[in-house]
């Protein structure tokens, strides 16, 4: 990972391909390198939809190595969703790929004129940039498809569906897993609506020829990519309730403790979660032929996805994730199992982040569009975005564009991003986060969930508000850091409680790169990437206002607890204050 | 007294979802473990009616324990 490539779409007599040395981006991976590129190279007032504006493809720190877990991709750019910077990041063979083909960063510039699609072969032969028209409006699945047929089953493949060539605001990206599957996407933040303005339509990564990237000292990463192994396997978390029930364990976890959003965060538990929970959803996937345990990289030990099938053992979707089951399920009322996984396979087809598209969902509903709990309704609404109609085209810009267009008042957002599935009422920590976080409410930048409520790195009461603040501030921190390794976040869930798990990592990337890495390292990369965040969303505009939750949050009352979200404005401007 | 035990998880295993059942006076969350053959060290997330509580919890009559293993994801 010793280079940059530097594609300018818009260049004259078409897209041009320049390759260089990291410069200045010297040792940077993952979310690091993708925030301090476009906080450096794009003005913050720059349309996210123009040409100014960047789309950075950064493996992590680790990617690419024979390290366990190392396998998540970054993408970042202005966000047309949210208009701060972004960073999504995903599982699927993209990272490790990229990495081994040498590019620590590669970056979409530019935009062209006219409307030729297209598409981006990456080898250790080089760059081309092919048109393909082909391809046109295809959505993820069917474009996976065409292009195995010339490319093979040998590369990693990242693509938009029709979402993020018609700009939508919610449109994502997929990268494949190891099974070829669209399935693992970098979700948030419209970043396939950038690829889409710049009519990119998918990137083939073909490593053919290239090596596993060497550590700087082998045996020491060896013995340190061992004990970290065995820190993940031997915690309940990683080791145990990841690989047998995945992520949709939490829907019984979230409701007990009242922290469910139901009906478009209207109450704290919904009283369909034993259709649609972690467990009824293992046994179901299991008794159908599927599988309730699958790694979405290879490489992964924690195995936290799955495979979901119809009753006649038919593929319909990847196991949907917790954040899936809740905003399909519970947030729009939906009791069924069958019905979100086939929500989960259109929103991946169509290309959407299956959080916003299901929130979006719920605010329809509440604006009369449909009934809360109507399935068919639900997957209609669906279709339109994939048909871009312009009822789809309103849906499939998220549920802020969604809620103004239709009048509704309660909007779970913040800075334009749709909250996910942990009421910040009853997780009061949870509200720090999602109100102060540089990328909209993102619940991954800083999981208050697990010290709130699942008790994993300390034990701190969520229904109120004291050290809440510091909690986040600090989870914001380690997580930036994390984001930069590629390193799964499910990690974090044995770190917190595993000191020599962390030191493990730690160790890792020490003597992957030659030198020492120390937990005050790893707090200053952290600092480093969320100041490079901070100061990009100031100069966009953003201000402590912005800082806040919808105002519904502090004057409804919500149950089972009966409790409004309490964390003081002057607290929330605290959080960036280290 | 009346007391309702949820169980999650793998603690399901050989045991049940949701059993109502009698309990003397003075029971805490960590009988009912005990009773149950959950071993305390895997206990990770206890609740009595939505609320987090500890092992040496007194339970009253009416009350809805809920016990996890440590469990995560998101």
């Amino acid at each position: 990972m010793d280079k940059i490539a530097r594609i300018d779409m818009g260049a004259a007599g078409g897209p041009k391909v320049t390759v260089g040395d990291l410069g200045a981006y010297a040792g940077l991976g993952g979310r690091a390198m993708t925030s301090i590129v476009i906080s450096t190279e794009v003005h913050p007032l720059a349309h996210a939809l123009g040409a100014e504006n960047k789309l950075v493809i950064a493996p992590g720190m680790l990617s690419g190595t024979t390290g366990s877990m190392t396998g998540r991709l970054s993408v970042g750019c202005k966000s047309p969703l949210t208009g701060t910077i972004k960073e999504s990041n995903a599982g699927g063979q993209a990272a490790q790929v990229l990495a081994r083909l040498g590019y620590a960063a590669v970056i979409l510039e530019g935009k062209p004129e006219g409307d030729d699609l297209y598409k981006i072969y990456i080898s250790k032969d080089g760059i081309q940039v092919i048109v393909d028209n082909s391809l046109k409006l295809l959505n993820n699945y069917p474009v996976i498809e065409k292009l195995r047929g010339e490319y093979g089953d040998k590369v990693a493949y990242m693509s938009i569906g029709s979402a993020g060539e018609r700009k939508l605001l919610a449109a994502s990206i997929a990268c494949t897993d190891p099974e070829l599957r669209p399935t693992r996407h970098c979700g948030r933040g419209g970043v396939g609506a950038v690829m889409g303005a710049k009519r990119v339509k998918a990137i083939i990564l073909d490593d053919a020829g290239m090596k596993m990237r060497p550590p700087k000292d082998p045996d020491k990463y060896r013995d340190a990519n061992r004990a970290f192994v065995e820190g993940l396997r031997k915690h309940p978390v990683t080791g145990q309730g990841l690989p047998a029930y995945g992520t949709n364990v939490l829907t019984n976890v979230l409701n007990e403790a009242g922290g469910y959003p139901a009906l478009n965060f209207k109450s704290g538990q919904f009283e369909g979660v034993a259709k649609i929970c972690g467990e009824a959803q293992a046994e179901l996937e299991i008794k159908r032929g599927g599988s309730a345990t699958h790694g979405c990289h290879r490489g992964c030990v924690i195995q936290c996805s799955g495979i979901y099938n119809d009753k006649d053992g038919k593929y319909v979707s990847k196991q949907p994730e917790y954040e899936t089951v809740w905003s399909h399920g519970g947030h729009c009322g939906i009791d069924d199992l069958d019905v979100i996984a086939r929500l989960d396979y259109m929103d991946d087809n169509i290309g959407v982040d299956t959080i916003e598209m299901g929130v979006t969902i719920g605010v329809a509903m509440d604006a009369g569009l449909a009934a809360f709990g109507d399935a068919e309704a639900a997957i209609r609404l669906v279709e339109e975005v994939g048909n871009g109609t312009p009822l789809g085209r309103v849906l499939g810009c998220g549920a802020e564009i969604t809620g103004k267009v239709f009048g509704v008042e309660r909007v779970p957002v913040v800075k334009g991003q749709a909250l996910s599935a942990y009421d910040p009422r009853a997780v009061q920590g949870m509200g720090v986060t999602y109100a102060t976080g540089t990328m909209g409410a993102d619940h991954t930048s800083g999981y208050a969930v697990a010290t709130n409520i699942l008790k994993i790195g300390g034990d701190i009461d969520p229904l109120k508000t004291e050290g809440q603040v510091e909690l986040s501030r600090n989870l914001q921190i380690a997580t930036a850091a994390l984001d930069s390794t590629g390193m799964c976040l499910f990690v974090a869930m044995a770190l917190m409680d595993q000191p020599e798990t962390f030191q493990a990592m730690f160790d890792m990337l020490g003597s992957f790169h030659g030198t020492s890495m120390t937990g005050e390292d790893f707090v200053a990369l952290g600092k480093k990437v969320l100041s490079a965040e901070r100061d990009f969303n100031t100069r966009a505009g953003f201000t402590k206002a912005h800082d806040r939750l919808p105002r519904f949050f502090y004057t409804e009352q919500l149950a089972p607890h009966n409790i409004a979200f309490m964390v003081k404005d002057e607290e929330l401007d605290e959080v960036f204050n280290w | 007294m009346h007391v309702t035990v949820k169980l999650f998880a793998s603690f399901r295993a050989g045991r049940f979802d949701v059993e109502t059942a009698d309990y003397p006076d003075g029971t805490t969350v960590s009988d009912v473990a005990d009773r149950l053959k959950l071993p305390q060290n895997e206990l990770g997330i206890m609740m009595i009616n939505n609320r987090h509580v500890k092992l040496d919890r007194m339970l009253a009559d009416g009350d809805t324990v809920a016990l996890f293993p440590l469990l995560g994801g998101g």
